[in-house]
């Protein structure tokens, strides 16, 4: 294997190709911000990036750290209250993709992030919890998620339906009466799971190169399907490594040394 | 007219124990000098609200101020987790913790509900999650219009809400820009309002994409400059990242997280 980047950057990279220039992406801070950002800084630069706290067409020339870093709000095309993004924006279906992370997803794309083992009053983990998570996965038109694979993460069954991908099944989401039309596709370290467009189960479609499928596998507490046409991906281009690491580079230095 | 206060006076006149207390602030102009107030007076038993608990509900919580928590993303932004929320929650240290899950559309909505003087607000919301099945707050309604299944969470109405902006005039109007969150609705929606401000000017100049509270719907306004530290106030400061990669160290260990506090909040000589 090419030992010129990281499996992190392999996802970060290939979760940025998923999102098109032009549309509008609801973003979560971490690895949804780093790949939407990286999106903006090569194939994608009309990409209109969402942040929560309200900044809409937000355009940062460096990562911000969090949700609600000056530099989005000092680059935004508009900058809203929390209420209005979320019943103005998000609620009525005008934003294209919602961009998420979890800690753990199972088979339907259903995602995780709020307790982690024992019950819900008594958990081994306690995790953030929903954010705006919930209705980002349920009136996004297309849902897009980002998160490593391994057997901690892609379980059987979340201990907590955070944000609902199929539910249990084909039919659940139109039940639910949930708008977006779910999870379109899950980039990991290791490949690319996309929904069967019959049983909506998560199918790997996609190896990053170097990757098998039964490290895929053994990555995955469910018994994984693979697609018939299974592809590999393309490594990361210079290009695309050398805006990334500028922009995480910058972000490390705003950690280390304040703005 | 709101009233001109010291911080101290502020705390002390407008937060009691047991109120029902909403510090607001989405990442931006959070009110640190406040809540290091709040656990200066010792304040106990609180049911603390707000939409993103992140570091200065993690000290609240730390220091014992809390029974109850109203919230809807518990972390430390762009960092990882909260530990004296998790210790609270998985440990009950200091003590145990209540907790009132939501997502943020839910609470965003709460707050507009109460400050909009109705007894509940209605969102696409919640469908098809776990939060219903723990949170009696989350409801569904039917619409009278369209027989539509909707969901219903009731109005917040804080005893207190305390919130920081850049900017008041003598007569308490006060004047914040930038990233304004739910500030406005927390204000609006709480009985009573403490209101913290990098100064105090003759003349509010406009300045783009503000929001103006008039100073008839503020209860007090104390000067606390750089009082979000190490959130920060645009126009005034940038945001103190390194602060906030540095509290995961501080908050992982109890006694790490005293002596902090001890320091940082406790031993601090207070401006009257």
């Amino acid at each position: 294997m090419n030992a010129d980047y990281t499996a992190d950057e392999m996802m970060t990279v290939a979760a940025a190709r998923q999102l098109r220039d032009g549309t509008a992406c609801f973003v979560g801070i971490g690895l949804p911000s780093t790949a939407a950002n990286l999106a903006r800084a090569t194939h994608a630069p009309n990409l209109v990036l969402i942040y929560e706290s309200g900044c809409l067409g937000a355009k940062p020339d460096r990562l911000p750290l969090s949700i609600g870093d000056g530099i989005l709000a000092d680059t935004a095309d508009a900058v809203v209250s929390v209420p209005e993004v979320f019943n103005y924006w998000l609620q009525p279906g005008r934003i294209d993709v919602g961009f998420l992370g979890a800690a753990q997803l199972d088979r339907y794309g259903n995602i995780n992030t709020t307790v982690i083992g024992g019950d819900y009053d008594d958990p081994s983990v306690r995790l953030p919890g929903a954010g705006g998570a919930p209705e980002i996965a349920a009136s996004c038109g297309e849902v897009v998620v980002i998160v490593r694979q391994n057997l901690r993460t892609f379980v059987e069954r979340v201990d907590f339906v955070t944000s609902v991908g199929y539910g249990a099944g084909p039919g659940d989401r139109e039940r639910l009466g949930l708008r977006g039309g779910g999870p379109r596709v899950v980039i990991t370290d290791l490949g690319v799971l996309e929904p069967d467009p019959v049983s909506c189960e998560l199918t790997l479609t996609r190896l990053h190169p170097g990757v098998t499928t039964d490290q895929a596998r053994a990555a995955t507490d469910w018994d994984l399907a693979v697609a018939e046409r299974l592809t590999t991906g393309d490594p990361p281009t210079r290009h695309e490594l050398t805006r990334m690491r500028a922009l995480t580079a910058t972000t490390r230095e705003n950690g280390r040394g304040g703005t | 007219m709101a009233k001109l206060v010291a911080l101290s006076d502020g705390v002390a006149d407008l937060v009691h124990d047991g109120d029902v207390v909403a510090l607001e602030g989405f990442t931006h102009l959070i009110p640190f000098a406040a809540g290091h107030e709040i656990i200066r007076q010792g304040r106990r038993d609180l049911t603390l609200v707000r939409m993103t608990p992140d570091v200065i509900y993690d000290q609240l919580i730390g220091a014992g101020c809390a029974r109850r928590l109203i919230f809807s993303w518990g972390g430390n932004p762009g960092v990882g987790s909260l530990h004296r929320f998790r210790d609270a929650v998985q440990n009950s240290w200091p003590g145990p913790l209540e907790l009132e899950e939501h997502s943020h559309a839910g609470m965003a909505n709460r707050y507009v509900a109460g400050a909009s003087g109705l007894p509940f607000a209605v969102l696409r919301g919640y469908t098809g999650t776990d939060l219903p099945r723990h949170t009696a707050n989350i409801r569904t309604i039917t619409c009278p219009f369209t027989a539509e299944t909707l969901t219903a969470v009731p109005a917040l109405r804080p005893d207190v809400t305390v919130v920081h902006a850049q900017r008041a005039d003598r007569a308490g109007n006060v004047q914040m820009w930038g990233i304004t969150g739910v500030q406005k609705e927390a204000v609006l929606a709480a009985r009573r309002s403490l209101v913290t401000v990098e100064e105090i000017v003759d003349e509010l100049d406009p300045v783009p994409g503000q929001v103006v509270l008039p100073g008839w719907a503020v209860t007090a306004v104390a000067e606390a400059p750089g009082g979000s530290h190490p959130s920060y106030a645009q126009g005034y400061s940038v945001r103190d990242n390194a602060f906030y990669v540095g509290w995961d160290a501080i908050s992982r260990d109890r006694d790490a997280f005293r002596d902090w506090i001890e320091r940082h909040v406790l031993k601090v000589e207070v401006q009257a």
